[in-house]
């Protein structure tokens, strides 16, 4: 399964990298905000994206609403430190499948993945 | 001093050390200095608020807790002059500050910026001015942080000249 991870901080991008590697995932592509993701999502054809909210130059919001125009398929997590209620209902609102506030455990993130892979695997079947 | 802008600080450096790094923090009594720019220590993650409330809050380290931290964070150590050093130290800040604003009351609307992050003795933060700096000393198995909070509500803020000719228009 091939993971884009967008995120800022490339020590947010590390720790979660670590985690994925714990589960078996190991390709993975990475992107430091919005616009780089866009830029590389066509190449890369990812199964799953992890995207953080607050970023410069186009922030996670902007960004889910711009690849979900083209595609409305691929599954996105927010993983974010955005945890007001507002915040999350607005981001699924925009499509994304998934929520973890961080700070999150390894546990956490992981048990997010499952459930998320486990809900597209069962509406493409 | 106002509580209301400093359990929630408290609550989120707990929660984001022990969840990230397993470490707890101890908190110290806190004080409050008059308007200073100068940082407590060496190393400061600054996070800006806007909307509801303006101003900033600094995670401010000795440089040897921030490397401990930092080593422990990111499971490999990292040296203050790397520009991994200071990723890690603004993503921390950005954890500590974005699970404060979730806990303030009354249903603020309030806007982080990403963080910067300064390095090197006596280095000065700009804050909002005329506001006091509540400074919330933390504890650790690493070392001491200090969490200094300069912000206030919108509503208390005096307009600025363009905000006042903004509405005059």
């Amino acid at each position: 399964m091939k993971i884009l991870l967008i995120d800022d901080s490339k020590t947010m991008r590390n720790i979660q990298k670590s985690v994925l590697a714990q589960l078996g995932y190991t390709v993975i592509e990475e992107a430091c905000d919005g616009q780089d993701a866009l830029s590389k999502v066509g190449a890369f054809q990812p199964d799953l994206i992890l995207v953080d909210w607050n970023m410069p130059n186009m922030d996670g919001l902007a960004f889910v609403k711009a690849f979900r125009a083209g595609n409305k398929t691929t599954p996105l997590i927010m993983v974010t430190t955005e945890s007001e209620k507002s915040r999350v209902i607005e981001a699924i609102k925009a499509g994304v499948n998934n929520y973890v506030i961080k700070p999150f455990t390894p546990d956490l993130l992981s048990q997010r993945i499952g459930e998320t892979m486990s809900k597209v695997n069962k509406a493409a079947a | 001093m106002d509580a209301a802008f400093i359990t929630p600080f408290i609550t989120s450096v707990q929660n984001v050390f022990s969840t990230m790094m397993q470490m707890p923090v101890t908190i110290n009594t806190p004080t409050i200095k008059q308007s200073s720019p100068t940082a407590t220590y060496d190393v400061s993650g600054i996070i800006g608020m806007s909307g509801d409330v303006a101003g900033n809050v600094v995670l401010s380290f000795p440089s040897a807790s921030a490397q401990r931290i930092v080593q422990l964070l990111t499971g490999t150590e990292v040296s203050v002059d790397s520009p991994d050093f200071a990723d890690a130290v603004g993503e921390l800040t950005n954890m500590v500050a974005g699970g404060a604003k979730g806990l303030f009351q009354g249903k603020k609307k309030v806007l982080i910026s990403t963080p910067s992050v300064i390095i090197g003795p006596s280095h000065t933060v700009t804050r909002p001015r005329g506001v006091p700096v509540i400074c919330i000393p933390c504890s650790t198995d690493c070392g001491d942080l200090m969490i200094e909070v300069a912000i206030l509500e919108r509503t208390a803020v005096v307009a600025s000249p363009e905000e006042i000719n903004e509405k005059a228009a």
